[in-house]
């Protein structure tokens, strides 16, 4: 297959998924079925991923194939030069692993939801929304321009609404559904800004173009700490999508949703995506971003940890969990861990969205009972599900073997070599902290449901092993949570073909960098492979990860593994100590620390808080706004109106009683003398004839 | 001897006029009123014939003439009003007869 | 000369009236036909007319690159007292300015129409003076002389008035009194610009003689203007001119703090009058402003741009919040409207291609947009004879398909990418991001994305959203006639989501002589004192 087929392949599959929702959508009115047509397609969708990463893999692995196209063009314009929007397809390594990831889970979910959401209602209109989904978490991953990421990013936003609000007969479900949405609009606003400065300094949207711009020494507003602060504004994207500190908030409640949708959007894919955001965008984060975003990553891998601790909901838990595990992951890329914060984006969306199916799993075992308190022994009724869900949990927590040891493994020793460099501890401590945390709340969260004896005899009797539809993406994702996929060294994932071979090296040009990225000569990439609008790097001198760091990598990996091993070994050792073999209380623990307790239970009290400040803030301006418009601006309005009408009415007045007083007045006097006069018309002839002769007389005695 | 002048004439004619004038004034029948209007017709053409005679100027004679004419006519007239007068107002009385007033 | 379509778009309605006019009473199907009739044809016309548009030609100031001119001499009176002659010219013509101003006006009036189609409370009145209010709205968008323009701009505001005064709600003689009052107060300061530009402006006939004239075209030559014309450049006047000029199309927009009376006049009108008021009538004050106040004006804009985008930005945010507050779903949508008509005036204030380009295609979207909101107001109004956001509660589960409509026109209204809205704004935001003056000021103005998002979902939420509210289990789905209104707009709002270039290159070459124009006149007008 060419390069160019390559493109239209990506294009096709990303365009299926669109179709199926139209399909589904109006076919849905009509037909019963319809939902398969959402079906097939997806599963054409993943085959042709699948086709499209072995071929991009094996023939092109280090070409990345562009193609763009000019969405709108204003052409020359005279302020502002030429203005063109195009969009672009990127295929790279990074895409076509992350697209495998994606159509593959989704087909997993729409398999394991035909049976899990069977008899609902609004069944087809259920698969139509994951058709859209899909659609639009496939432009994000292939989108190779800003403007591009930012209307699949919208996209993905609404399709969470829908399905976060699918049962939306439940008030929580719509109020979970509208906060979701709410609170990534807060993080794409930040994002948008972004672009806007981007757009205004460089006039395009494409990562490439505007990264070369920014090796050339072309700054936005020529500072530095303006492209700090436009990569942190675009970074606020991912924040709000991946649920980061102090955005985090949607995502418990997102919950709400039908469980193979949490799954699905709300673990594996489209919380990722801020993290691949970061990813496609790490090439002009400097190092002042890169610290901040750190931060921001340690604040949410340990929060929500800490929360997680307590919660006795099973999905709730294992959102908290999600939220950290994004952390870790934002948190590797800020300490320079570029190939193992990917590298666990893809391990986790296996085993997490493993994890959140076989909770789904349960939860329709038990009929829709989420609480862990009314499960336990589940393990015997449930052994599908129990095993693959214990092996995921082997993942998360770090167990050898796994996936998920390999990629925690490398952040760590990412964190611990960035502490060497800089000295900077903190980061490494959240790591290992965290990774404890993780490990005891996974497995208080399987023994609580899976071990010992059931404490809801009656739900626990009726329980019954899922269908093999919804067994079989179990067993698929736990699968994939085995490290022999990703490496033939079950303890170092640095070694093995996903991270050293198939995980581009991005290039690095913000003028801020970490010292320890150094720069280096590089060759140029063969021009024979490349598309038009290629992708290829103009620049000479690159900045790749130095062999500094590699090297510090290198060296704090065993110690790293050591500790690492030894914590997750503590947390599931406590996690056994307490539940399994009860030899300590947790209730007496809890009181022991009751406002510790308090905080974790309460979630650190951050909806309240949220809750009491920005939404309650927001509702009085706007009713105190309202207040004004409709009393003030509206009564000057009206106020004009009534002294208009005061005037008038005085000058009516005036008009009635001066004016014409005056001419009633005259009327009167004439009245008046009329009186007077009228006295001589008797209407007697006689007076009329003395009248006249006294007249006369007088007259004749004036004329002499 | 006092010659007869036309002062005397005139005399007699302003009595005669100030007895119409009276009569016209204060009588309440119509027809008294009417009698005055005579009298002083009558006044005016002893004026009329004195001026006449004493100016040497004899058209004062004809005007005299003419106003007995009218005269008559006048009274016939003037009966006539009195007549339909009384038909309408049952009365010949000048005083209750004011619907000139209004 | 070429087929008249200008003058056949702005008189069909006319001639439609007329032939009302001579119905009986009782014919009011036949009235009804006749007025979709009429309006069908000028949205065909409207279609005809843009397949022979030349996409290349700018227009703005130069009237050879007008199109579809029509242009003879009105009025003429000669020596007229000291005046010498006066002259008023019928002149109409279109650039790429009017051009989408001319297709939302003739297919939201054939949407109206539609809307209009349970009116039986004095048929024949109301849809006479619905055409009449049509002639107007047209006319206002092609007239290219101040005086016909004027004369267009009263003559619809009459109809409006009646149309709420009679055909509306409980308090419609408040609101028709207040909409007639506000308009007129502006059309006030309308004329006496207008009056004192003709003073001004002196054109040269072919026979070389120069008259006082009401050209707009020839106003917006700085070499047209009289020595010692008291609105000649460099005369302080000049402000205050441009000032009351400006406030007069503001309450048109309607800009804060002259925008309460569209609310009002909004919850009182009848569906058919709000989606004319929200789809065409407040482009009219946008679509002024950059056809007389920009051109006639460049220097004093130039001065006055921070302010308004400053005016811009407050729309965006007082509306949103306004409309956050409202417990009447229609107040809401016009709340939104005064919101959405912000993005408008920030996209102007950048006075670069790009934001003049987004507020142009974002006076468009947002006509078809709020449209289909008002008509989604009045659907359910309709029906349930309430608007009263808390009344309702569920309705997605009573009526699944008019949900979706309202979904997809609410994730349009705040700019969803794929629908209209999102291009409209995205370029408003990145035209004035652009100039560094305003660029803190459209940053606030972001903030207006968050709002929108916040109170458009929380309605949603309380109107269709949560379990039934066993009240309305009777309301019935969308019927025919109200999936033609729907349809459309729908069709529309996703067409230009997709491509919108469609629209941008129909605008294209007028916005660039419209941002050269106004580039070449700072250099040329100087920079003025102000007062």
């Amino acid at each position: 297959m060419t390069d160019i087929q390559l493109v239209q392949l990506a294009i096709a599959i990303l365009f299926l998924p669109l179709l199926g929702f139209t399909a589904v959508i109006f076919a849905g009115m009509k037909i019963k079925k319809a939902y398969l047509i959402e079906v097939s397609i997806i599963i054409l969708a993943f085959l042709a991923s699948v086709f499209l990463m072995v071929q991009k893999l094996v023939y092109f692995p280090d070409v990345n194939i562009v193609k763009e196209f000019t969405w709108v063009n204003l052409g020359n314009t005279p302020l502002l030069g030429p203005i063109q929007w195009d969009l672009g397809i990127i295929v790279d390594n990074l895409s076509v692993i992350m697209i495998f990831v994606v159509t593959l889970i989704s087909m997993l979910v729409h398999l394991f939801s035909i049976v899990y959401m069977h008899g609902d209602k609004r069944y087809n209109r259920y698969f139509a929304y994951l058709g859209i989904f899909t659609f639009s978490m496939t432009g994000i991953v292939f989108t190779h321009n800003m403007l591009m990421m930012y209307i699949f990013w919208e996209l993905v936003g609404l399709s969470s609404y829908l399905l976060i609000g699918f049962w939306f007969e439940k008030k929580s479900a719509s109020d979970a559904s509208k906060k979701a949405f709410i609170v990534n609009r807060i993080g794409d606003i930040g994002m948008f800004s972004g672009i806007l400065i981007l757009f205004a300094t460089y006039k395009t949207f494409t990562f490439e173009t505007i990264f070369n711009e920014i090796a050339k020494g072309h700054l936005p507003f020529g500072s530095e700490l303006w492209l700090t602060i436009t990569g942190l504004l675009i970074f606020a994207g991912a924040i709000g999508k991946s649920a980061q500190f102090p955005l985090h908030v949607w995502l418990p409640d997102a919950m709400e949703g039908p469980t193979p949708v949490s799954a699905l959007i709300h673990a594996a894919t489209m919380v990722a995506a801020g993290v691949y955001l970061v990813v496609r965008i790490f090439a002009l984060l400097s190092a002042d971003a890169l610290m901040i975003i750190a931060t921001i990553g340690a604040i949410s891998a340990f929060i929500p940890a800490t929360i997680a601790l307590t919660q006795n909901d099973i999905k709730k838990v294992l959102a908290y969990s999600t939220v950290s595990q994004l952390g870790y992951m934002i948190m590797a890329l800020g300490v320079g861990a570029f190939h193992f914060a990917f590298f666990h984006l893809i391990t986790h969306a296996f085993f997490k969205a493993c994890l959140f199916l076989g909770s789904g799993s349960v939860i329709h075992a038990m009929h829709h009972e989420q609480d862990i308190r009314n499960m336990g022994g589940l393990k015997k009724k449930l052994p599908v599900t129990y095993a693959t869900f214990l092996m995921s949990t082997l993942a998360i927590s770090g167990v050898p073997l796994t996936s998920g040891f390999l990629s925690k493994d490398g952040i760590l020793a990412g964190t611990w070599a960035f502490a060497g460099l800089t000295g900077n501890y903190l980061f490494a401590a959240v790591g290992f902290l965290v990774a404890a945390m993780t490990a005891f709340y996974m497995f208080r969260l399987v023994i609580l449901a899976f071990h010992g004896e059931p404490r809801n005899k009656e739900k626990y009797d009726h329980a019954h092993e899922s269908p093999w539809l919804m067994a079989m993406p179990l067993v698929l994702l736990a699968g994939l949570s085995v490290f022999f996929w990703y490496t033939p060294n079950p303890i170092d994932g640095g070694k093995g073909w996903f991270v050293s071979k198939w995980i581009n090296e991005p290039t690095l040009v913000a003028p801020n960098k970490y010292e320890f990225f150094k720069e280096k000569e590089v060759s140029q990439i063969s021009e024979a492979n490349v598309v038009e609008h290629s992708a290829k790097s103009n620049a000479n001198h690159e900045v790749m990860f130095s062999e500094t760091y590699t090297e510090a990598m290198h060296h704090a990996h065993y110690p790293a593994m050591i500790l690492s091993l030894i914590v997750a070994g503590i947390g599931i050792f406590f996690s056994f100590f307490i539940y399994q073999w009860k030899k300590a209380d947790p209730e007496k623990i809890a009181n022991k620390i009751k406002p510790l307790y308090n905080l974790s239970y309460n979630k650190w009290y951050f909806d309240e808080i949220y809750d009491a400040t920005f939404v309650k803030g927001t509702l009085l301006l706007s009713s105190a706004l309202a207040w004004i418009d409709a009393k003030i601006i509206d009564g000057i309005v009206d106020g004009s109106a009534d002294v208009t009408r005061a005037i008038s009415r005085f000058s009516g007045k005036f008009d009635s009683v001066v004016v014409d007083g005056l001419v009633n007045f005259m009327a009167y006097l004439s009245g008046f003398i009329g009186l007077i006069f009228r006295r001589f018309q008797t209407g007697k002839v006689q007076t009329y004839v003395v009248l006249v002769v006294f007249s006369l007389v007088i007259i004749l005695f004036l004329l002499k | 001897m006092i010659t007869i002048g036309l002062t005397h004439y005139l005399i007699i004619s302003s009595i005669l006029f100030s007895l119409g004038l009276f009569g016209i004034i204060t009588r309440k029948n119509a027809i008294m009123v009417l009698m005055g209007v005579e009298l002083i017709l009558n006044a005016a053409n002893i004026n009329f014939i004195a001026f006449g005679k004493y100016n040497n100027y004899n058209h004062g004679q004809l005007y005299a003439l003419f106003v007995i004419v009218l005269a008559a006519a006048e009274a016939a007239i003037a009966l006539a009003i009195v007549l339909n007068i009384y038909k309408n107002f049952s009365t010949v009385n000048v005083d209750e007869i004011d619907t000139l007033k209004d | 000369m070429n087929f008249p379509y200008l003058s056949l778009l702005t008189f069909l309605p006319i001639v439609g009236m007329v032939l009302i006019l001579f119905l009986p009473k009782t014919q009011s199907v036949v009235v009804k036909s006749i007025t979709l009739v009429v309006t069908g044809l000028q949205v065909i016309l409207a279609g005809f007319m843009l397949s022979s548009y030349n996409y290349a030609l700018g227009g703005i100031n130069d009237p050879n690159s007008f199109q579809f001119i029509e242009k003879f001499r009105w009025i003429e009176i000669s020596n007229f007292s000291w005046l010498g002659t006066i002259k008023i010219d019928y002149f109409l013509g279109i650039d790429g300015l009017s051009v989408p101003m001319v297709l939302l006006t003739s297919i939201i009036t054939f949407i109206a129409t539609l809307a209009s189609w349970k009116i039986d409370k004095q048929v024949k009145g109301y849809f006479a003076l619905f055409l009449l209010l049509d002639t107007g709205m047209m006319g206002v968008f092609v007239a290219l002389d101040f005086f016909l323009f004027y004369i267009f701009w009263e003559l619809m505001l009459l109809p409006m008035y009646f149309l709420i005064g009679i055909w509306g709600g409980k308090r419609r003689e408040y609101a028709a009194i207040k909409f007639f009052l506000y308009t007129l107060l502006g059309s006030v300061f309308m004329l006496l610009v207008m009056i004192g530009l003709y003073f001004s402006v002196q054109e040269i006939l072919p026979d070389g003689s120069r008259v006082f004239t009401f050209n707009l075209l020839a106003m917006m030559d700085k070499a047209n203007f009289i020595d010692g014309g008291i609105l000649a450049p460099m005369s302080s006047l000049r402000m205050i001119a441009y000032i009351a000029l400006f406030i007069g199309f503001a309450i048109k927009i309607p800009m804060f703090p002259f925008h309460t009376w569209l609310p009002d006049a909004h919850v009182e009108a009848p569906t058919a009058i709000s989606v004319i008021l929200a789809g065409v009538l407040l482009k009219m004050g946008t679509y002024g402003i950059l056809r007389i106040c920009y051109p006639i004006f460049p220097e004093i804009t130039h001065q006055l741009g921070w302010y308004i985008a400053l005016f811009g930005m407050i729309n965006i945010i007082y509306g949103a919040l306004c409309a956050m507050a409202q417990k009447d779903f229609k107040k809401l949508i016009a709340y939104s409207s005064v919101s959405h008509m912000g993005f408008v005036m920030l996209g102007m204030a950048s006075m670069n291609t790009a934001g003049i380009s987004g507020a142009i295609l974002q006076m468009f979207n947002h006509g078809t947009i709020t449209a289909m909101l008002f008509i989604i107001v009045g659907v359910i109004y309709d029906r349930a004879h309430t608007r009263g956001i808390n009344d309702f509660g569920g309705l997605a589960t009573q009526m699944p398909i008019y949900t979706g409509f309202v979904t997809l026109a609410f994730f349009a209204a705040i700019g969803l990418p794929g629908l209209s809205g999102f291009v409209s704004e995205a370029f408003v935001f990145l035209g004035a991001f652009n100039e560094a003056g305003i660029r803190v000021v459209t940053i606030i103005s972001t903030l207006g994305i968050l709002l929108g998002a916040g109170y458009m979902l929380w309605t949603l939420q309380r109107i269709f959203l949560g379990p039934l509210n066993e009240k309305w289990n009777q309301l019935k789905d969308l019927d025919l006639r109200e999936y033609a209104m729907l349809v459309p707009l729908t069709i529309i709002i996703i067409f230009l989501g997709v491509y919108p270039s469609s629209m941008l290159n129909l605008m294209n070459s007028s916005v660039n002589a419209m941002v050269d124009f106004m580039a070449k006149a700072k250099i040329l007008y100087g920079s003025v004192g102000g007062f």
